[in-house]
């Protein structure tokens, strides 16, 4: 049996590691609010675009464009949204876990990554995964502009032929205990179908505005799966340093439990020693 | 007075106004466009440049980055790549930026990106424009 002293040494380092997950739970749980705030605030923009592209090609009649291009498909990638920490409990494990499986299915295409976030990196780029590009860095606020970095590489490969399909891998942010590894195309593009769209004037040209709405679309429906996945990060943090800080708070419990226990004893010993003591002498 | 309609500005970060104005005028690739009240239904692309609406009488000023207007059942939704107010923006970081496009064109070297410099210098000056009257 331990020792007083070592239980007592054991309580305190546990104590101390509460501590920090307790900080920690409370540190996700503010940056959470201000990223679901983002998600929420980002929304328009997304649901407006990808409705004003569906009108422009609703209304358009012929429009041809590279990004609408089908293609027979050979290459696809996958853009894998992961996160650069780790102390989230199973955010990232579950997205490498869609990874692998989309990876790993056996259609005749080759399949490559295109990594953001370090934990993604660090877990594919030990194995014989083609990563075509990685973007590491993001911090607790994605900005557009890195979402405009990957689109801009994203729409190269497409161009060039290097890739013919490109999907995003990303946690949908449900909610603070819910976050759903999701796989979405992003190119080729298929706008909604809209019926029913009235005419409009269209200037410059409906093939300079594909031009320009295209490339647009595919930024902004990247930033929202940053930001989505940096909500659904921050989420599964807080729940796993809430779940940590309950469990060292029953290790305290159980630990203070067996620190009594020993003291109760080594008294009762000692108790029955000086009694032992003072029969021997009589 | 003309007859008020809905204009929102959104950006990818969030929605930067929305309300009732009586006439807009955007920033256009191909020139500056009006828009009153009832205009057809239109889709266009924007450039970086100024849009100013006309609000109970009095004309603001809102910076965009490039983008797209719809109008569509009396609703113009401008949807901009960047977009602010003159309260967003920061005088001295534009004049910054101005500086160092500027800069960049004119040393002309063989490894600059001369459209990222125009875009920029053009981005900075719409700035400046929107923080003076």
């Amino acid at each position: 049996m331990a020792g007083v002293r070592d239980i007592r040494r054991r309580i305190r380092s546990v104590a101390n590691m509460q501590q920090i997950t307790k900080a920690m739970k409370m540190v996700a749980a503010s940056k959470l609010r201000r990223a679901q705030e983002k998600v929420i605030a980002s929304r328009p923009y997304a649901e407006r675009l990808q409705a004003m592209l569906a009108r422009l090609v609703a209304s358009g009649g012929d429009l041809s464009h590279p990004l609408l291009d089908k293609r027979p498909v050979k290459n696809i990638g996958y853009v894998l949204v992961s996160s650069d920490k780790g102390l989230c409990g199973g955010f990232n494990a579950n997205l490498i876990r869609v990874a692998r499986e989309e990876l790993a299915a056996e259609d005749g295409a080759a399949r490559s990554l295109i990594v953001v976030g370090q934990k993604g990196l660090e877990f594919f780029r030990r194995r014989s995964v083609d990563i075509r590009a990685q973007f590491t860095g993001m911090g607790d606020s994605p900005d557009f502009a890195s979402a405009r970095r990957i689109a801009a590489q994203v729409t190269e490969f497409y161009k060039n032929g290097a890739l013919d399909e490109v999907y995003v891998i990303y946690a949908a942010f449900v909610s603070v205990l819910n976050q759903t590894p999701t796989v979405v195309k992003l190119l080729p593009v298929e706008p909604a179908a809209e019926s029913g769209a009235g005419e409009y004037i269209i200037e410059p040209s409906p093939a300079v505005m594909l031009d320009l709405l295209l490339p647009g679309y595919i930024e902004s429906r990247l930033f929202n799966a940053l930001l989505e996945s940096k909500a659904s990060e921050l989420g599964a943090k807080m729940t796993a340093m809430d779940s940590a800080t309950e469990n060292a708070k029953e290790m305290i419990d159980k630990l203070t439990l067996a620190m009594n226990r020993a003291r109760q004893a080594a008294i009762t010993t000692e108790i029955t020693e000086i009694v032992g003591g003072a029969a021997a002498l009589e | 007075m003309a007859t008020p309609y809905l204009l929102n500005v959104v950006a990818p970060a969030g929605e930067v106004f929305s309300g009732e104005v009586e006439f807009t005028v955007v920033p256009g690739v191909e020139g500056e466009l009006g828009i009153l009240a009832r205009h057809a239904p239109l889709i266009a692309g924007l450039g970086v440049g100024i849009l100013r609406y006309t609000r109970e009488g009095r004309v603001e000023k809102i910076s965009i980055g490039g983008g797209f207007v719809e109008m569509a059942d009396n609703k113009a939704t401008v949807l901009a790549k960047t977009a602010e107010t003159a309260s967003m923006i920061d005088r001295g970081r534009a004049e910054a930026a101005k500086e160092r496009a500027e800069q960049r064109l004119h040393q002309k070297g063989e490894n600059i990106d001369l459209l990222r410099a125009e875009a920029a210098l053009k981005r900075a000056i719409s700035r400046l424009q929107t923080l003076n009257k």
